[in-house]
């Protein structure tokens, strides 16, 4: 098994449809755009050749606007939604020739998935909810309820153990969803959308639950959302897809400094830069007329956090990693990214 | 340029469906007139057709090998002699003298006590007051016996049916491809009027309990198979979605969240199941099912109005005993959803007071035998028996002038019309109306089930069935405008009207004879007006429904242009309410036909008394099948009419 990444995905396609196979096999088709190959063929293709590899710990987000495919390529992942063609590697498993046992198994005991919807059961109290995992894959009740316990503590769900969901805020809802799928102790959570149903200030907390789970558990993630600064708080790198297609990958700063194309400039025409951007991508090199006694910082500095520094000093800070001077970053360069949002390209 | 030119084409070559069906119309009147009376394939109550005899000779031939042709002996007796143990099983439980007992094993008081536990348990206090209250009533009515007869059938078909349906139901829920192949033939189910079911079955099962039985479990059976397959298809996709992931097999899925999450949806099936069955039991008295409706059909037969009234009641009131409490706890399951644990002691407490009470109505006799010096039953009847005589002879002012004014100004004309038309003019116009309202496949079928009418040889007593059926169905649907719209425009009047409309609906078909048969005596309109009362529910629902559909902003941009109130009905809401006026037609349509030919019983004559009397005469039997089929053949002709005549499956 590789400790590299743990999931694998190459050329995925997911095609919804009639004699849907023939897409993906054939070059012509595999040309056409969503609509010409829905006038050709009646066939929505929902992803497109996607391939992108997951390392163990990391927080990986898919993003991009409705209709684009996520929902679809995430439950590729878990196969609750068959893909047409592609292979997608589990822990060094190619989980696509799993027989139907097999997938079971890896469901109940490797990777879980929290709903844009919930998908709680109505008539169950929270804890038979979170415990419902366990209880289909076998465990003795005892040991249900005692592991359901601890999860619903880690979430802070304590004291509603007995309410029904309906007598919980949606918010709270989500937290049983996100129990639920810690409960059976998963290598990977899947997270489809999930607080997208949400209202904005008990998403920033879901938002930061997740966070804090994430440092707790430690668990690979991968992330659903239509959401940019929802991406850019949680993922460590991040998946641009548009049409079916994955248009960029790669960490927050990379989008923001160096977007793809246009329909990447657009998505991240609005994130305040300063936030973003690290010092890497505004420093400049060192001109001859520089005075370089200043302070140091490194190239991962945000640009907010460095703002201080840099105009404090009154000479160039350096930008130095592992003692080798990489550019310099003055006033000015700061300025820019901070006053105009459109500049730097 | 292309498009003027088509513009043009339209405006000269169409005149409009309605100005051609009115030509049509036309053209069979000025035809009839020179043509009446040629070719209109009379036959008269005695006479036979060749296929009656036959049909009466394959009765004959099954009848002398039931005992010896292996198809009978491992299948079809087999059928019968386990629905008959069932039943009769059930029967000795609670209605008849059994296991060498003078009563049965289970008196009154145990079945009222039992029933009144099971109804507080399952749906509360007020239902099981209402159960307790109920079946006492029965007693003290003095059809105790009769009663438990219908209420051990009726339990019989719903078991069998729920045992069969609920699973078949599960399946369709889950099979897109089993859905598609049921979803028609429910369709067609639901079309047939209940008595057609009753003919061909007893040629299979023989008269009695286990053909009654089996009729009813068919015909009760498609809401569970329904309600079933809707619930379990309604199911949120989130939740099935969820317990997939966490690696759900098959049968975990469904006993975890399928089925506990439409379990609402399902108890509804069994409600709607029940209340089928128990209309079908009496309606089934025909063909010699034990119970109430026997009751009732004898005294119509001898126009006796005070004990079909009260044995009418009695089914009335056990339709409404069943229904609430069904009802209620379905409501029970849909809101809660949850087990209710706070009652254990109790439910130990009374359930003991059941048993106790059970216990002595097997071992005692007076809380087995209701007591007889108690009863009303002869007061009501006789109550009854003044008021029919009252309202014979002090009404009949009124209730003739009603009943000659539709007679003279409606029935008779069409009557005459479709009855001494030749034949082929008839069928020629059908096909004609047909072709013009649909498509080809409507023409195809119209002209097959003339084709076929004429050769069940009863042509001329379908054209009086129809006749009344068409008369009925108008009226149905001019109530159904009226009281629709109002009750679609008037919020208030909803709440009034909506609650009787929906306790109509549960009532068996044949108790709405008895009042009307007591109004207007043994009449072909006594049908009518019965078929009327008994569709006009259904069709007033649909049209509110309708005109209560309309978006607001259609109905407040009228309003805003000015329209007044009658205005807004015919140029808004009545239009935009098409497709469900055209729905209500379809619907009343088919409960008219079924009630009209139930009118067979009460004088209506025609199909409906062709099959009434192939059950109870030998050398009738095969003519009696014939009207069966000649029914189905109405009704399909008809609804593939009206069907075809509705804006969203019309051809343009
Ligand atoms: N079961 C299906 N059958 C046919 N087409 C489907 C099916 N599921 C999804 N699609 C199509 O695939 C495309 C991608 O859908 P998907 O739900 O994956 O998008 P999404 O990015 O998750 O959108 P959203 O943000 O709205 O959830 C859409 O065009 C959708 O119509
Ligand atoms: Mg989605």
């Amino acid at each position: 098994m590789s400790t590299e990444t743990v999931i694998s995905v190459r050329d995925l396609w997911k095609v919804f449809g009639h004699k849907a196979d023939r897409v993906p096999r054939s070059d012509e088709l595999k040309a056409l755009t969503r609509r010409e190959l829905i006038e050709r063929t009646g066939c929505t293709a929902a992803v497109r050749e996607v391939s992108f590899d997951v390392a163990p710990g990391e927080v990986f987000v898919v993003m991009g606007l409705s209709g684009s495919g996520k929902s679809t390529l995430v439950r590729c992942l878990t196969r609750l939604v068959e893909p047409t063609a592609g292979q997608v590697v589990f822990e060094g498993e190619d989980i696509l020739g799993a027989g139907k046992r097999r997938l079971r198994d890896l469901r109940r005991h490797k990777f879980s998935m929290v709903f844009q919807n919930f998908g709680l059961l109505p008539y169950r109290q929270v804890i038979d909810n979170v415990a419902y995992g366990l209880e289909i894959r076998g465990a003795s009740k005892a040991e249900r309820l005692r592991r359901a316990r601890e999860v619903i503590d880690l979430v802070g769900l304590e004291g509603y153990e007995h309410s029904y969901p309906d007598q919980l805020s949606g918010g709270m809802q989500q937290r049983v969803g996100l129990a639920r799928a810690l409960a059976v102790d998963p290598d990977v959570l899947y997270f489809d959308e999930p607080f997208s149903a949400l209202d904005p200030l008990i998403r920033r907390d879901m938002q930061n639950e997740v966070i804090r789970l994430h440092r707790e558990v430690g668990k690979t993630m991968v992330f659903i959302t239509h959401d940019l600064n929802e991406a850019l708080r949680l993922g460590d790198r991040i998946l641009i897809m548009r049409d079916g297609r994955q248009v960029q990958c790669g960490t927050g700063d990379e989008l923001v400094g160096a977007p793809a194309d246009d329909y990447v400039r657009d998505f991240v025409r609005d994130v305040p830069r300063a936030s973003v951007l690290t010092l890497r991508w505004v420093m400049r090199q060192p001109r001859p007329d520089d005075v370089l006694d200043g302070p140091e910082l490194g190239p991962e500095v945000v640009i907010r956090d460095a703002v201080r520094t840099v105009l404090a000093a009154d000479r160039p800070v350096k930008v130095v990693r592992d003692g080798t001077l990489l550019g310099v970053v003055t006033a000015e360069e700061i300025l820019t990214v901070v006053t105009d949002v459109e500049a730097v390209a | 340029m292309a498009t003027t030119t088509v513009g043009l084409q339209r405006t000269w070559r169409r005149p409009g469906k309605p100005v051609l069906v009115a030509a049509v119309l036309l053209a069979w009147v000025l035809i009839w007139v020179p043509a009446r009376g040629v070719h209109t394939l009379g036959l008269s109550p005695a006479d036979l057709t060749p296929l009656h005899h036959w049909l009466n000779d394959v009765n004959d031939t099954v009848g002398a090998n039931r005992d010896s042709s292996p198809f009978f002996l491992y299948f079809f007796n087999e059928i019968r002699a386990a629905v008959d143990s069932l039943v009769t099983f059930l029967q000795d439980l609670i209605a008849q003298p059994s296991y060498g007992r003078p009563v049965p094993v289970l008196g009154w008081l145990g079945v009222v006590a039992v029933v009144a536990y099971v109804s507080w348990v399952f749906a509360g206090w007020k239902p099981a007051l209402l159960a307790a209250a109920g079946f006492v009533f029965f007693g003290l009515q003095g059809l105790w016996e009769e009663s438990m007869d219908t209420l051990a059938l009726t339990l019989g078909a719903v078991v069998i049916s729920l045992l069969i349906g609920i699973p078949l139901g599960i399946w369709a829920g889950l099979s897109d491809r089993f859905h598609k192949l049921v979803t028609p033939v429910l369709d067609f189910m639901q079309t047939m009027p209940t008595f057609v079911y009753l003919a061909p079955l007893t040629l299979l099962f023989l008269i009695g309990p286990a053909s009654a039985t089996i009729a009813t479990l068919i015909y009760a059976m498609p809401p569970a198979i329904r309600l079933t397959a809707h619930g379990i298809r309604s199911v949120p996709r989130s939740a099935v979605e969820a317990s997939e992931s966490l690696g759900a097999t098959g049968r975990q899925k469904l006993t975890g969240v399928l089925l506990p999450l439409s379990k609402g949806t399902i108890v509804l099936g069994v409600n709607q199941t029940i209340m089928a069955a128990l209309s079908m039991v009496t309606i089934a008295a025909l063909i010699d099912a034990p119970g109430l409706g026997k009751t009732v059909i004898k005294a119509l037969q001898t126009l006796d109005v005070g004990t079909a009234f009260n044995a009418g009641l009695a089914i009335v009131v056990m339709a409404v005993v069943l229904d609430r409490v069904t009802t209620a706890a379905g409501n029970r399951v849909r809101q809660t959803g949850r087990a209710a644990r706070f009652r254990r002691p109790l439910l130990a407490v009374f359930g003991v007071v059941a048993a106790v009470c059970a216990y002595l109505s097997h071992t005692y006799y007076w809380a087995a035998e209701f007591p007889d010096d108690v009863t009303i039953g002869g007061t009501l009847a006789k109550s009854a028996d003044s008021v029919a005589l009252w309202a014979q002879q002090d009404l009949s002012t009124a209730t003739e002038a009603i009943k000659n004014a539709i007679t003279y100004a409606l029935l008779n004309p069409l009557e005459a019309l479709l009855v001494e038309s030749p034949w082929w003019l008839v069928g020629a116009v059908a096909v004609l109306l047909a072709a013009l309202l649909g498509t080809v496949r409507s023409v195809i079928t119209t002209a097959a089930c003339v084709a076929l009418l004429i050769g069940t040889g009863l042509w001329q007593d379908s054209m009086t069935t129809l006749a009344m059926t068409i008369v009925a169905t108008a009226m149905v649907m001019l109530l159904g405008v009226a009281v629709g719209v109002w009750m679609g425009r008037n919020r208030f009047a909803d709440r009034i009207i909506r609650p009787v409309l929906d306790a109509g609906q549960t009532m068996p078909a044949f108790v709405y004879l008895v009042p009307f048969l007591a109004l207007f005596s043994a009449t072909r309109f006594t049908a009518i007006v019965a078929a009327v009362v008994f569709a006009a529910p259904v069709a007033i629902k649909i049209v509110a429904d309708g005109v209560r559909a309309i978006p607001a902003a259609t109905a407040e941009s009228a309003t805003a242009a000015g329209s007044s109130a009658w205005q807004m009905i015919t140029k808004v809401q009545l239009p935009m309410a098409r497709p469900s006026l055209t729905l209500a037609a379809n619907q009343g349509l088919i409960y008219v036909l079924s009630m009209v030919v139930v009118g067979g019983l009460v004088g209506a004559g025609a199909l409906g008394y062709d099959v009434v009397a192939g059950f109870s005469q030998g050398q009738l039997y095969g003519k009696g099948l014939a009207a069966g089929a000649a029914i189905v053949l109405l009704g399909i002709m008809l609804d593939r009419i009206a069907r075809a005549s509705s804006p969203s499956k019309g051809s343009n």
